[in-house]
Parts: structure tokens; sequence; C-alpha cells
């Protein structure tokens, strides 16, 4: 356990990068974050930005060759990268567990679900092959699938997309984890059934003081949901701080841009579709200079932003971290129709 | 991969259609299969036996079943490969024998070729009904193993060179047709073909010029592998005494071979490294090319949702 | 296993069953001329020309005379033999059995052996014994098998006297029970894993491709998530999965290993169906080749029906469907 105070969780300068054919993709290029018991981190940012490698490399479960990982990952004071693997393995499943983004593939089509989460319990502890089924049926029951008895028999291809993916979180949260890793847990999901498994791991949260870091794309689901943000850009962390701070005092054109492509609740007659923002993410084999965001970026000044790499730096208040030369002039272009847009978040965000 | 292809298809697998390359990412391919020893090896092999069967007249000139050597000469400067029970000289029998194999192969990978890849295409274009006739034809040719057809075709008709061409080639594309549509019918749906078709773009054009550069790469694979086997087939049938009595044959070598083994091991060698050397070199070429050509279709653009723990150098 | 799951693969069997029939049936009069000389020989004697007529009913219309083939089929009526005089039925049931049981016993070997060396490689991909493997697969997939079998008996028989030259079993002993069955395995051997070979290089490498695709797939990635070794990744979950196109692919090589097998019998002068064809092929004995044909397509069908049966015992969405 780790020292009062302490981070549960303490990430520091994590690289991950990969050796392929076409030169090396440097997916994690530097990220530090610290996560608390009983907080939700949540990580931001468009497909490719390198959310999932982080995650990944926290578990090291990136396949090596290609992955390389550096830094260090400091779960309860001990470091996980370059831990022997009989030791890296007791954590996974049981002291961090993940849930995966697609339900539809994360389960073995030839095993009942039943099996599947009663084996993550199996490898964990000492209990029998009958104890582990009962905590298998009770853990069904806990994410709410109806008739865990009988539908502990039945196998993935019998269950709907939303169930599959309670499954999936009743085999994270078999072995009472201290951090739970959701990768996208709801895009492969309809809204309504959306709604519904993030409420479930909001739940468990506040039922057993683990930590979560939720990564997602939707920017509507951190508002409701996380303590902190981090929003990542080509592998680097733009911009992090309090979920609200990030929301309503963003410092980084890219958050900007992220909080304008949310669909906004309030004018629906008007364009309620979603505005991504210009341009592609680079690719991750030639980074761009200096800012490696500056080539779609309405606020760039070439000769400097072309140039320097803006370093991660406080601005109002040590928590709330940007990178950008001029994230005095974001914040105060921040317009009041973007804040409009998500409503949900000055709603949700956290008290003091 | 050999097996894998085939593994593919037989389990109706949709996930080998994998996505296609640009046309700027498919130059480079050739040198890439020349980077690798097995390509190299492989490219070596299959220029070797393709000259000295498209040259045998020259290289071995005369009638290869010419009798009048002594018999059962061992391999030595007069007759390189020596001389069979009947005084035939073996190197130009093996020479002439190869000929006869490519001919065959050649022929029938030419016609199983452009029947697997318009069955295919259309069946998997047109999806629906058209599909499903032509894909319970395609089954129904897979049922009869083609060994035994051709041996059925071979004691019907005159058994001829051109028997034998026609009757593998028209049961030899059984596998390419079902790996082309398995491709075709993931192509079909990407946005460039269906603007095409929106466009009002001739089924036929579309065809030709959208989805037929994309299948290729895999095609070309599959054609190739199934060259090799026919390779094996044709000498099998000759070895069991089906084929054109008038064509020397590495398999009849072969068969002939077999009551002199213990006297003369160079009757039955010779002309098995032959075909081993053709088959092999044909069977590298395929693996090389697919070994290249798959990471290059699995692949994702830059920045788009990666996923994650591939396996590197992943095989179709 | 589901009932209508069951039915619809039994009732699969009908129109591969009547494909098969159809496809000789139009070989044979395709070719140019009267069928019953076709099929009898310029030699045979106008009785027996009037018997085949008979028999096909070649005076009828020919969608009649297709039904009478059939149904003569279908009672296991395949004719009479040309070159022996006795019935085709009779021929092939007599030397069926050493075919099946050195088809048989290359199934087994090769199925054993592939799988073995399939996973040891997938274990350490890229590693040296996956490349030897690797290569040897290639090479072995390219041997001719009858070929191989005579190197075989080169090597193994003539020189080094390992194994016994030819036969399916010793003629000079009279030999009964267990010793019999211990003197046919010592024939059986040297042909079986010849045959074997180029299965089991086919075998290895699918095995291989499947499991290293099987353990990039997002259910292996939970398994290790949930702090599963490798090992228990690779068996309980990859492998299974990895198993599935080696079953369809199992079904699909009983026709080339029937045929493999008749084709090296001539070498081991093992008294199967091999010996049946090279006879009729120099006799020109077409009657009983359109019957083994028949045989051998009608064996191929069910030992698919077979593999599609396996294989909706081994898959929960196949079998619910
Ligand atoms: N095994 C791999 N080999 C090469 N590149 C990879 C691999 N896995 C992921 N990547 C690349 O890393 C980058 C980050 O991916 P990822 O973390 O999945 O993004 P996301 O933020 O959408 O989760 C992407 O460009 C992706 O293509
Ligand atoms: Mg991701």
């Amino acid at each position: 356990m780790e020292a009062p105070g302490q981070a549960l969780l303490s990430v520091r300068d994590l690289h991950a990068s990969f050796h392929t054919d076409a030169g090396v993709v440097k997916a994690v290029d530097g990220v530090s974050f610290d996560l608390r018991r009983g907080e939700v981190l949540a990580v931001v940012g468009e497909s490719g930005s390198g959310k999932s490698v982080t995650a990944m490399s926290l578990l090291g479960l990136l396949p090596s060759p290609p992955a390389r990982v550096s830094g260090q990952v400091l779960w309860k004071g001990r470091d996980l990268v370059g831990l022997a693997e009989p030791e890296m393995r007791k954590v996974r499943g049981a002291e961090i567990a993940m849930v995966f983004q697609d339900p539809m593939s994360s389960l073995n089509p030839l095993h009942t679900v039943g099996r599947q989460i009663a084996e993550v319990v199996r490898l964990h502890t000492t209990s029998s092959k009958r104890q582990a089924w009962e905590r298998a049926i009770e853990m069904m029951d806990l994410v709410g699938i109806p008739q865990a008895r009988r539908r502990a028999k039945s196998y993935p291809h019998e269950f709907s997309g939303g169930m599959r993916q309670r499954v999936m979180i009743a085999i994270a949260l078999a072995c009472d984890p201290d951090l739970l890793i959701a990768d996208e847990p709801t895009t492969a999901l309809d809204v309504t059934i959306q709604a519904q498994v993030l409420e479930l791991l909001q739940e468990t949260k506040e039922r057993t003081s683990s930590a979560i870091l939720l990564i997602t794309h939707d920017l509507g689901i951190v508002a409701g949901m996380a303590d902190e943000v981090l929003v990542m850009y080509a592998g680097k962390v733009v911009e992090r701080g309090p979920a609200r701070d990030v929301f309503y005092r963003s410092r980084h054109p890219y958050t900007l841009g992220l909080l304008a492509a949310l669909p906004r609740v309030d004018d629906e007659a008007a364009d309620n579709r979603l505005r991504p923002i210009e341009g592609t993410p680079p690719s991750l084999i030639h980074v761009p200079s200096g800012c490696s965001f500056h080539p779609r970026c309405s606020f760039r000044r070439l000769e400097t932003c072309s140039v320097d790499e803006p370093p991660l730096a406080a601005h109002g208040g040590e928590a709330h971290r940007a990178a950008c030369h001029f994230a005095e002039d974001v914040v105060s272009v921040a317009p009041a129709d973007l804040q409009r847009s998500v409503p949900s978040a000055a709603a949700a965000a956290p008290g003091p | 991969m050999a097996g894998s292809i085939l593994a593919s298809a037989t389990a109706e697998a949709g996930d080998l259609a994998a996505p296609a390359l640009d046309g700027g990412q498919r130059d480079g391919v050739l040198q890439r299969v020349a980077r690798r020893p097995s390509g190299v090896v492989g490219l070596l092999l299959t220029t070797f036996v393709g000259v000295v069967s498209s040259f045998s007249g020259w290289i071995a000139p005369g009638d290869p079943f010419l009798l009048g050597n002594p018999a059962l000469l061992p391999p030595s400067g007069g007759h390189r490969f020596g001389t069979d029970n009947l005084g035939r000289d073996l190197f130009r029998a093996v020479v002439h024998g190869m000929r006869t194999s490519m001919t065959v192969v050649v022929w029938v990978t030419v016609i199983s070729a452009v029947i697997g890849i318009t069955i295919g295409a259309v069946a998997g274009y047109r999806a629906g009904v058209v599909d499903r006739a032509l894909m319970r034809v395609t089954e129904l040719f897979q049922t009869i193993p083609r060994f035994f057809l051709a041996l059925l075709a071979m004691s019907l008709f005159e058994p001829t060179l051109r028997t034998l061409i026609i009757v593998l080639g028209l049961t030899s594309w059984t596998l390419l047709a079902r790996v082309v549509r398995a491709e075709t019918l993931s192509i079909r749906t990407r946005e460039y073909v269906e603007s095409a078709r929106a466009a009002g773009g001739n089924d036929v054009h579309i065809l030709v010029h959208h989805v037929l550069p994309n299948i290729l790469p895999t095609a070309i694979v599959v054609i190739s592998l199934g060259a090799s086997r026919v390779i094996l087939l044709e000498a099998g049938l000759a070895f069991l005494g089906l084929s054109d009595q008038d064509r020397m044959s590495l398999g009849f070598l072969i068969n002939n071979a077999q009551q002199f083994l213990e006297q003369a091991w160079w009757m039955s060698v010779f002309p098995g490294v032959a075909i081993v050397l053709a088959v092999l070199g044909i069977n590298l070429l395929a693996d090389t090319f697919n070994d290249v050509l798959n990471p290059l279709l699995r692949r994702e653009p830059a920045g788009a949702r990666g996923s994650i723990l591939r396996m590197p150098g992943g095989e179709v | 296993m589901s009932a209508g799951y069951l039915a619809r693969r039994l009732l699969g069997v009908v129109p591969a069953l009547f494909g098969v029939l159809a496809v000789t049936f139009v070989l044979v009069h395709a070719v140019p001329g009267d069928p019953a000389v076709l099929l009898a020989g310029e030699a045979a004697t106008p009785d027996r020309l009037e018997e085949i007529r008979r028999d096909l009913g070649l005076d009828r219309p020919l969608p009649q005379q297709f039904v009478t083939y059939a149904a003569n089929v279908a009672r296991g009526d395949l004719g009479v033999s040309i070159s022996q005089g006795r019935p085709v039925n009779a021929i092939i049931a007599e030397r069926i059995g050493p075919t099946l049981l050195l088809s048989g016993t290359a199934l087994g070997i090769s199925s054993f052996l592939g799988l073995l060396l399939g996973l040891v490689g997938a274990r350490r991909p890229y590693g040296r014994f996956d490349l030897v493997v690797n290569t040897a697969s290639l090479v072995g997939y390219a041997l001719p098998a009858f070929w191989l079998a005579q190197m075989a008996v080169l090597v193994f028989a003539v020189h080094l006297g390992w194994f016994p030259l030819l036969g399916y079993t010793d003629i000079r002993r009279e030999l009964t029970g267990f010793d019999h069955l211990s003197d046919v395995g010592y024939h059986l051997a040297l042909p079986a894993l010849v045959l074997a070979a180029s299965e089991v290089a086919l075998l290895a490498r699918v095995t291989r491709t499947g499991l290293l695709q099987e353990l990039g797939r997002d259910y292996v990635r939970t398994a290790r998530a949930k702090g599963a070794a490798e090992d228990e990744v690779l068996n309980n979950h990859a492998l299974r999965n990895a198993l599935l196109p080696v079953v369809t692919l199992l079904g699909t090589r009983v026709g080339f290993l029937v045929s493999g097998a008749v084709v090296i019998e001539a070498v081991f002068s093992w008294p199967g169906l091999g010996s049946v064809i090279v006879t009729a092929a120099q006799q020109a004995d077409r009657i009983t080749m359109l019957g083994l044909v028949l045989v051998v397509a009608v064996g191929v069908i069910f030992a698919n029906l077979l593999t599609d049966l396996l294989y909706g015992w081994v898959d929960p969405r196949v079998r619910h469907r």
C-alpha cells in the first residue's frame, strides 16, 4: 500500500515507441501524471494520440518487439517498467484491471462468460473452481446482468454489446483492483447503454475507493465523471489540470478544438453535428518541428511555434498546465458559445 | 503463406480481406522481394526453370525418347544425368520433361486465373443471389478431388496434353475464386468504389479499374501457389501412367525409375530434383511476396485508431 | 449441438452428391461417340455393349439416363469392370481397406506432428526452431510424395534396411493375430510417414500462422490483462481458436491424402486403390475409373460433413445457429 498522501500511481516521463519497417513510431513521448485513490483521471485526445498505448505501457502489455517503453511507472512506490514478467502478472488483473474498447472482440468466443470471469479469480486467488464460479456469478449480479446464474453459462455471442461490456467490467472488478483502466469503454455502445456503463463505473469507484483512468475521445463523458483531465496530442500531454479548469479555462488551442467539436446541446435546431478540428493528426514517425500542433493551430505564430517546443508550464495555479506559447491568448478568447457547449461539465464539475 | 491462405480461404474468412495498397505503395514490391533471401532464391529458381524450359530444344537438342545409348549408364561427362534402362539420355529427358511441366502450368494457370478472378470478382461485387449461386458452384468443384477428376478425364478422353490442360484449368480456380470474392466483398463498400458507382460508373469499368488492382496482390500469391500444385499434379498423373505418351514428362521418368531404384538412383533423383526446384522456386516467391505485402496490407494510416498488440510481421 | 444445425448439415450433403453425379455424368456424355463403346472399349463384344446400354438406359432421353445412373450408384451398383470382369464395387471394397489404413495413419501422424511443430514455432516466432520448421515446411511442401517415397525407399529400405522394401505384410511368413498386426504396422510405417510429410509441412505452417494471428486478437489481450501467463494464454485461449481453421483444413485435406495415397501405393506395392487405378489406366478400364472417382468423391463429401460437425462441436457460435 502506498504511503499516506502519496499517489497510487505516479507516471514519470513515460516513452513508448514502435520500431517498424517504416521508422520509429513515437506513440507516447514523455507523459507524466499522478493518480490518487478515489480519483478519476480522464485521458482525452483524438484517435491515434497515444492514449491506448499509454494505458498498455502501464501494464506492460505492449508487444516487444516492436514496442519499447522507458520512463517510470511508480505503482504504490514500485516501478513497473522493467519489472519481471511473473511480478507483473501479479499486478495485472488483480491490482490494476483493464476494460477495453470493443466488447465484441475482447471476450474469447469459445468460453462461457462465467468461465472468463472465474479465470481471473483463479489466477489471483487460491479459490477452488466452484468458489471462483460463485464469485463470477456474484460479479455478474453486481454489474447488473439479470439471471446471472443462468447467463454465466452463456457464450459471448449470446450477449448484446452492453451486456458484454458489463461482463468485461465484471472481469476487471472480480479481484477488487485498486486501479481500473477503462479504454474507451463506451465507444462501441449505443448512447443509452453508454450512460448505464458509465454509471456502473462511477458506482464502482465510490464503493471500492479505487481509482479510475478513463480513456476517451468523447469530452462529454469526461465532463460528467473526471476529477482531473489529461489532454494528449501526438503522444504528448498538451494540457492537464482539474477538469473544471481544463474545460472553462482551456489554455491549449487543441483543447479548445476538442471542446468545439462537441455536439451542442442547447442549439438543436442549428448545426448539431460534430465539428472536427481542421487538418489531420501528424505522422508519429515524422512529428512536426516545434509545437507538434502548430500546423493545425489558429493561434500559431510560425517564427515561434514551428521552432520552439513549448514546455508544459503552469498557468493560474500549479495544477493546471498547458504546453502552448500563447496559453494566455487562448484563455482570453475562449468564447462564450464554447462554454455553452459543455453544460454538463458545469453541472458535474467536482465541488471543492 | 501457403498454409494460411489455404486455411483462411477454406474457413470462409472474410478477414483475409486485408485493405489493399494504394498506387504509390505498390512500387517497390519486387525490390522488397529481392531483398529477402527467400525471395532471391525463389526468383533465381523460377528464372532458371523458366529459361531451361523455354530453351529446351537449344539446351538439349534432339528427341528425348531417342534410344541407342548404353543402358543404365551412371552420370558422366557424356551423359550428365546418366542414361535409363532403355539407353535414353536422362539430361535431355529431364530438360524436355521440365518443358512439358511448364507448358501445362502456364496454360492451366492462365485458364484458372481468368475463371477464378472472374467468378470471385463477380460474386463478391454482385453479392446476394449471384454470389450464393457462384459459391455453390465453387463448392461443388471443390468436392471432387481435382486429381481424380483429371484421372477420369484422361481415361475418358484422348490422353493428350490438351485434355490435361483443359481439365486442370477447369478445376483449379476454386481457391482463387474464394479469396478474390472475400477481397472484393470488402472492397466494394469502400468509399471510392461506392462513389464510382454513385457516379454511374459502368460495372465492368469499376471492376477492372478499381476492384482488380486491389485484389491483384493477394490474387498473385494464390495463383502462384496454385501453379506449384499444378506441377505436382501433372507429375503425379504421369507417374500413374495418365499422361500424353508423346510428351516427355518428369512423372513418367520417375515411374520408369521405380524398378531400377537399387541399380540406378540417377533415374529417379534427377527428374525428382527438377520437380522440387520448380515447385520450391514458385513457393518461395509466393511466400516472400505474401510476407512483403502483408506488413503493407496491415499497416494503418498514421493517426488512425490503432489496434495494439499486433504481432510483428503478422501473416494473412 | 442444435438439431437444426445437424439437420442442415446433413441436408447440405444432398446437393454435393447430386453435383458429383452430374459432373461425372456430363463428362461421360461429353466424349464424342457412343458412351457404351467409350466405357466398354473398342474391343467389347456386342453382348457387353448391349448390357451397358441397358444398365445405363442409353436408349432413353438424357434426363432419364441420369436418373437411371443415379439410382444405380445409389444402390451401390458401379457396373462391371472391363479389365477384370467383376463388379467394380467388389474390386473397390477389396482394395479400399489398405488405402484407408494408409491415409488414416498419415492423417493421424500429420495432425499430431503438424500441430506440435506449429505450436512450438508460434511460441517463439522467428526464433531458431521456428526458422528451421518454416524452412523444412517450405521444402516439404514442394516434394512430390511419390518421389519422396522413392527416396525414402532408397535410403531407409535399400541402404539402411530399417524398413521393408514393399508390400503390406511379409508374404513369406504366415502371421496371425498380434504378429500380423505388428507386421502390417512395420510395412505401413514408411509409406505413412512419407505421405504425412507434406501434410505435416502444411499443417505446421497453418497452425503457426493461425496461432500468431490469434495471439494478436483482442480477447488474448484481455487474457493477458487478467494476469495470465503466456503459456496459459496460448493453451487456454489462442490454441482452441486457432484450431478452428485447422479443423476445416483437415476436412479438405482428406481428398488430397487419398490422392497422395494412391500415388505412393505404386512405389510401395501397397495393395490399395492405387493398383486398381494403374491397372484401369493401362487397360482403359473406364467403368472402374468412374466407379473409383465416385467412391472417392462421396468419401470426401462425408469427410467434409464430419469436419463441419466437429467444427460445430468446437465453436458455440456455429452450434447455436
Ligand atoms: N503495434 C503497433 N505498431 C506500430 N504502431 C502502433 C502500434 N500500436 C499502436 N501504434 C501507433 O501508435 C499511435 C497511438 O495509438 P493509440 O494509443 O492506439 O491511439 P489512441 O489515442 O487512439 O488510443 C498510433 O499512431 C498507432 O498507429
Ligand atoms: Mg485507443
